[in-house]
């Protein structure tokens, strides 16, 4: 059997674990996943976090991918990151940068298992801050050059591709390489805020191309596995190419809640919580929707389509966000078949929602250093 | 003689196919797909050399010239050590 498919059937832990930290945040991308912003009282507590990486650390979970919201607004994030990493729980944690003062940096570089994500969406100010916010392509800069400055080594550059940014590719991984880091490239998906921008910002078919064509060429890029739909072009990205969803990947929200994958974010693709007996390990191992998610997919609409081995029909959150049954195409099919399956969907009704969750209201001021109003 | 041990940095996790082994240094995943090969690569630095070795985790001879090149490719990718 092949390794893809044994991971089909899931594996005894997570690979790729995304843990959100907090729905705090002091920015408010207009893109955002999780609809962040507010801090919720319902978050887990420093011991209760612990508890989880205790229960990770036994699983053998290698890494864990930390973010939010901005998991540095937490007064406890440096003390959980030690907690992990003294486990041999290594952390990639992404952040806006805010917090990655020099003295952060510092301590950071001085960190054995841990790995830094900065995340920008343009590779200048105007293209950034008009997703980001005004300002928060400076402070994310100063946080690359913090980094750099204290030998961190090969950090992350975080970048989610749009129909604004992406004929910046190699402004991005300039961008990246000056600063010795790697760039890391994903999709934009129609989750949480990401709904409201997605008809607007995600690439066109034509720059699904041109973006294919260019990741080809530049196989140290970084993608998360993100773009696997695109194998459908031509020859196989690297990476495994399937939807790891509870399979390989998960994510636990800021209140305890697991979830399929982070970009699903809805009551449909909740598996349990760690709150519940047995933690953790329990709902990865025994939740009746990751039993589910292990099976053996179903093609149908797709089964015709001779590249469905290449795609495997593509990303189950961008289907189920923009109201497309989830054995069909992907919204952003190669083939056009999912612009089909749009304007069907959208005269059948509306799309589910994830709701407003925790944005905040008013403009969001942001420098670095400084604590959040 | 050759002897190999796991390389300090990495993990090694069971899986039903085998192991999954990381490296929290270069951060990346590798496949070992059999559990014969995984018993090697856990206990290779408890034998003097790796022929002890082979012949511990009860591999035949006929298969040994494919186990080594399992392990070199092994050495390679930084998940075994060598002295």
């Amino acid at each position: 059997m092949r390794v893809t498919d044994r991971m089909a059937q899931g594996l005894d832990a997570p690979i790729c674990l995304t843990w959100e930290l907090t729905y705090g945040c002091n920015l408010s991308c207009v893109h955002c996943l999780s609809s962040s912003g507010r801090r919720d009282p319902r978050e887990l507590t420093t011991d209760e976090c612990a508890s989880v990486i205790d229960d990770l650390a036994a699983m053998k979970v290698f890494y864990v991918n930390i973010g939010g919201g901005e998991p540095t607004l937490r007064p406890d994030f440096w003390d959980l990151l030690d907690h992990a990493v003294d486990r041999k729980v290594g952390v990639k944690f992404s952040t806006n940068g805010s917090r990655i003062t020099t003295a952060a940096a510092a301590r950071l570089a001085a960190t054995d298992y841990v790995d830094v994500q900065i995340s920008v969406d343009g590779a200048d100010a105007a293209t950034n801050d008009a997703i980001r916010g005004a300002g928060s392509f400076d402070v994310a800069t100063t946080a690359m050059r913090n980094l750099a400055d204290a030998g961190f080594g090969e950090f992350k550059v975080s970048v989610v591709v749009t129909r604004d940014n992406v004929g910046q590719l190699d402004d991005f991984l300039a961008l990246a390489t000056g600063f010795g880091a790697q760039l890391r490239l994903t999709r934009l998906r129609p989750s949480g805020r990401g709904a409201d921008v997605w008809d607007d910002l995600h690439v066109t078919a034509e720059q699904q191309r041109e973006l294919y064509q260019w990741l080809l060429a530049h196989p140290g890029v970084l993608t998360g596995d993100s773009f696997f739909h695109l194998s459908a072009l031509g020859e196989p990205l690297p990476g495994l190419n399937l939807c790891g969803a509870g399979r390989v990947v998960c994510l636990i929200d800021p209140v305890g809640d697991v979830y399929a994958c982070p970009f699903v974010l809805h009551e449909q693709f909740k598996a349990g919580s760690v709150r519940g007996n047995g933690g953790f390990p329990s709902v990865w191992r025994t939740s009746a929707l990751f039993q589910e998610l292990r099976e053996p997919d179903s093609a149908g609409a797709c089964a015709s389509c001779g590249s469905y081995d290449a795609c495997r029909g593509g990303c189950m959150a961008a289907k189920f966000f923009t109201g497309l049954p989830l054995d069909g195409p992907d919204p952003e099919c190669v083939h056009g078949h999912g612009e089909v399956a749009l304007l069907a969907a959208s005269s059948a009704g509306s799309r589910p929602s994830s709701g407003p969750g925790h944005t905040r209201r008013g403009p969001v001021p942001v420098s670095i250093g400084r604590r959040p109003a | 003689m050759t002897r190999y041990a796991l390389h300090p940095q990495v993990g090694l996790r069971d899986e039903q196919f085998g192991a999954l082994a990381y490296h929290y240094g270069n951060r990346r995943l590798t496949f070992l797909n059999d559990a014969r090969l995984v018993t090697v690569v856990r206990t290779a630095a408890e034998h003097q050399d790796i022929d002890d070795a082979l012949a511990a985790a009860g591999v035949p001879d006929g298969q040994r010239p494919a186990y080594l090149t399992a392990l070199q490719r092994l050495h390679d990718a930084e998940i075994l050590t060598c002295e």
